[in-house]
């Protein structure tokens, strides 16, 4: 049984972690769990491509399974743009020093580079030198060479561990899902004996309740969980159609929600004492500073003035010379500050992170680790998208059976590929975020909404009990039971609506990166135009029109059906019966027996 | 005598006073930061390090131009502060009074910049000369970018792979082809040799009854022919 696991995603777009443990939590119980009992065991059952699956559990439902393909073609499409800019920065990572730890010189050499002097180097290294981004959306630019041949690796890694379907995807996951963990274990003890850690840490376990007010944070938690543990994107579907048709799909789905859980923890330690770290560094720069202007100021002897006696020096200097310390201006340092500046996004992993390593001794060999961590966890996270995206179209009768399994996936990465491409303009990185916030959230919500409700009252609920009896050994208990007819479907629901609401309540904006900006370097706050969310609103729609339409589609040909006399209802069938009559594509078994020698 | 000495010496002494003080003009402010630069090997700033510092700057007036004749005296020191900190004036070799343009100092300094530096095992961050910004040198570039080296190599690796598997599959196809034309050819000869279908032996099957259907076969006659 292949565990996935999305941490990658929740390391690049997640947000404040201080509190998130609690929404997310429960968002894994009542959510992500049954949900990925539900797909388990429904592919493993049926032992079908998503499309297929739903068009077996009711003809009406089959939309759901397109809407799935939907979404993992949309995601498909954008993730392996994020795998681009880990690669670029891998690969950067073996020059010394790093690209990101200096600003280079302007035209004249007489100072820096003057976005950069203003920003900070690793800000220039990243908006300037990695996405040379554009100041707002609808300036494109160009189309920027270096990440073009990025994009073409990590396409053809995509299709080099895809080329034979699960075959190769089984092997390579068994690299991709173990060397992470060993970053991790590394980058933790060495994590934990950098100063400034145990902030880092008690900033991660105390939770501030105000947090928790904020219905976005649930909001981020509930969608989170869909990234995570890969719900609703119709790959659990079809890896888990693999499986035996007896495995104890119960328990697998309680282990992987479990060792996702345990995983993202165990991430988040390393994560936070790093940040510990980093904001520790950070507030003794602004320490340091501040005692270098007063020294010079006043004339004092090096030394005299400490990190510890600091405090004590100004409210004494602040008493003699009020005006000669006014003159200074002095930044205000506070470590909380440090801690709190909650970069959400890429940001967290190209900016923060970056800057970390700069700090570490040996930093190119922490630098040259992490990017192929992160490489790792998000490409283990690829194969589950184009195996969502593959094995429909290879179940699908559009697709005559003469075409090769490494033909078909070669098309459909050069495919992606070219649309790709547009991410690699000017403004690809606006882009991405709209594709993120929009394709990946709501049409998740809305498709594991259908999946719960269909199942559980289109299938029925006994039935299914009956399938997963069949199949494990034994009744699924009253959690199940609870979970899959009301809970789940209700906290979709809930979750749906609240992220409606949130939408209507205030213009979508998005934060621009403007050297000509008067605030630069903070980031310029605009609004999306009309063109851009439209396009927003079709990203969210596209996957989720699929199920009424199909529904639509169907009602209409049973109307017509129904006039004809001879129309003969399809059998109800059973998860036993199912398995006795489709054979599944990869291990059909010949019925034609063979003359033997004796 | 002694009186007219005591008079010039007062006389010099003011006008040095005059000429060099905070903010005079073509007086700089240095600024040095030894603690940091050497930590526990950072030496103590007295008279010894000051007379250095006038040596330097001499040699540097008289290395940046010819016909210069900067004695020590002709650098003037004062405001030394606790931080280290100081202003200086070159004053004129041959006229005591009147101090050197700040532009030729400047020059000067910046030509020999280095050399001061090392005297006192410091860097241009450490050996501040206020109003003298450094030209900052330029990290150093490969002509090719390391980046697209690494990128070259892993990308060699991808496309070896695929190459690999590729011609692997086609391999395997070929093989599985020939596996199933060989049972083909079995298959024919399976009349000649005992062979065994589902555990009975080949001969006490009909096996024309297998291939024709008896329930159609008879029903030939009903359909028209074509």
């Amino acid at each position: 049984m292949c565990r996935r696991h999305n941490k990658d995603h929740e390391i690049l777009f997640s947000r404040e972690r201080g509190a998130f443990l609690i929404p997310y939590f429960i968002a894994l119980l009542f959510e992500g769990i049954p949900l990925l009992h539900l797909e388990l065991a429904l592919g493993q059952c049926l032992r079908k491509g998503s499309i297929r699956a739903w068009n077996t559990v009711s003809p009406y439902l089959g939309g759901v399974g397109v809407g799935s393909w939907m979404v993992s073609v949309l995601v498909s499409l954008y993730y392996n743009t994020v795998l681009t800019w880990v690669m670029w920065y891998f690969i950067n990572s073996f020059q010394e020093p790093l690209p990101w730890s200096a600003c280079p010189l302007n035209e004249n050499r007489t100072g820096f580079n003057e976005e950069c002097y203003r920003s900070t180097a690793v800000n220039y290294f990243w908006y300037r030198k990695t996405l040379n981004i554009t100041p707002n959306v609808t300036e494109s630019g160009t189309l920027q060479w270096w990440l073009i041949l990025c994009l073409a690796a990590c396409w053809a890694i995509v299709y080099l561990c895809t080329i034979r379907g699960i075959e190769t995807t089984g092997k390579a996951i068994y690299v991709t899902a173990i060397f992470p963990y060993l970053v991790l274990t590394i980058f933790l003890i060495h994590g934990l004996t950098l100063p400034g850690a145990t902030d880092g840490l008690a900033y991660l376990f105390t939770p501030n309740l105000n947090t928790l007010k904020n219905p976005r944070v649930w909001l981020d938690a509930a969608t989170q969980i869909f990234f995570s543990l890969s719900l609703a994107f119709g790959g659990l579907i079809a890896f888990s159609s693999y499986n035996s048709p007896k495995n104890d799909c119960e328990k697998d789905a309680v282990t992987v929600a479990i060792v996702n859980s345990m995983t993202s923890l165990y991430a988040s330690i390393p994560v936070f004492s790093v940040l510990g770290f980093k904001a520790t560094t950070g507030y003794w720069d602004c320490l340091d500073r501040n005692i270098i202007s007063i020294i010079n100021e006043f004339d004092l002897p090096e030394e005299s003035i400490m990190r510890e006696n600091y405090t004590a020096w100004i409210s004494f200097l602040n008493s003699s010379h009020p005006e000669k310390i006014a003159g200074l201006k002095l930044k205000s340092c506070d470590l909380q500050e440090f801690l709190d500046q909650s970069v959400s996004g890429t940001g967290l992993v190209f900016i923060i992170f970056t800057q970390a390593i700069i700090l570490m001794p040996g930093s190119r060999a922490w630098a040259i680790l992490f990017f192929i961590m992160l490489f790792c966890l998000g490409l283990s996270s690829m194969f589950g998208n184009i195996e969502g995206v593959f094995t429909p179209l290879l179940e699908l009768r559009i697709i005559s059976k003469t075409i090769r399994k490494e033909l078909l996936s070669g098309i459909i990465c050069l495919i992606c590929f070219i649309i790709a491409l547009c991410f690699t303009l000017g403004s690809g990185s606006y882009w991405i975020d709209i594709f993120d916030s929009y394709a990946g959230t709501v049409p998740l919500l809305v498709i594991a909404f259908f999946e719960v409700i269909g199942v559980a009252y289109v299938y029925k609920i006994k039935r299914f009990s009956k399938d997963v009896k069949w199949m494990t050994g034994r009744k699924p208990n009253l959690y199940w039971q609870i979970t899959w007819r009301f809970i789940s479907p209700l906290l979709l629901l809930i979750v749906f609506l609240a992220f409606v609401a949130l939408q209507i309540q205030k213009p979508s904006s998005y934060a621009a990166w403007n050297p000509k900006y008067e605030g630069f370097p903070m980031k310029e706050e605009k609004v999306y135009p009309p063109w851009v969310l439209a396009i927003c609103v079709l990203l969210a729609v596209l996957p989720c029109v699929f199920v009424p339409l199909v529904a639509l589609f169907n009602l209409i040909k049973q109307m017509c059906r129904s006039k004809d006399t001879s129309f003969i209802q399809p059998e109800v069938f059973s998860c036993q019966e199912a398995n006795c009559n489709f054979c599944h594509p990869k291990e059909s078994i010949p019925i034609v027996s063979v003359c033997k020698k004796k | 005598m002694l009186r007219v000495l005591l008079l010039t010496l007062s006389v010099v002494a003011i006008a040095h006073a005059e000429l060099c003080k905070p903010d005079a003009q073509n007086a700089f402010k240095v600024r040095l930061s030894i603690k940091t630069a050497l930590g526990d090997n950072a030496y103590a700033w007295d008279a010894n390090e000051e007379y250095l510092f006038k040596a330097m700057m001499a040699f540097a007036m008289r290395r940046y131009s010819s016909k210069s004749m900067t004695q020590i005296s002709n650098i003037l020191l004062c405001n030394v502060t606790d931080r280290v900190s100081f202003w200086f004036v070159v004053t004129d070799s041959s006229e005591n009074v009147t101090t050197v343009p700040g532009s030729e100092v400047e020059a000067a300094i910046r030509m020999n910049r280095n050399r001061i530096n090392s005297a006192f095992l410091l860097s241009d961050k450490t050996l501040q000369f206020l109003k003298i910004t450094p030209t900052l040198s330029p990290p150093v570039e490969p002509s090719t970018p390391v980046w697209l080296i690494v990128f070259g190599v892993v990308l060699c690796l991808i496309l070896a792979g695929i190459v690999f598997l590729v011609v692997a599959g086609i391999r395997q196809r070929k093989k599985k082809n020939k596996e199933s034309t060989e049972r083909e050819n079995l298959e024919e000869k399976c009349e000649v040799t005992i062979t065994v279908e589902n555990g009975i032996p080949c001969e006490a099957l009909d096996l024309k009854a297998g291939h024709i259907n008896g329930v159609f076969a008879a029903d030939n006659e009903r359909f028209t022919s074509l």
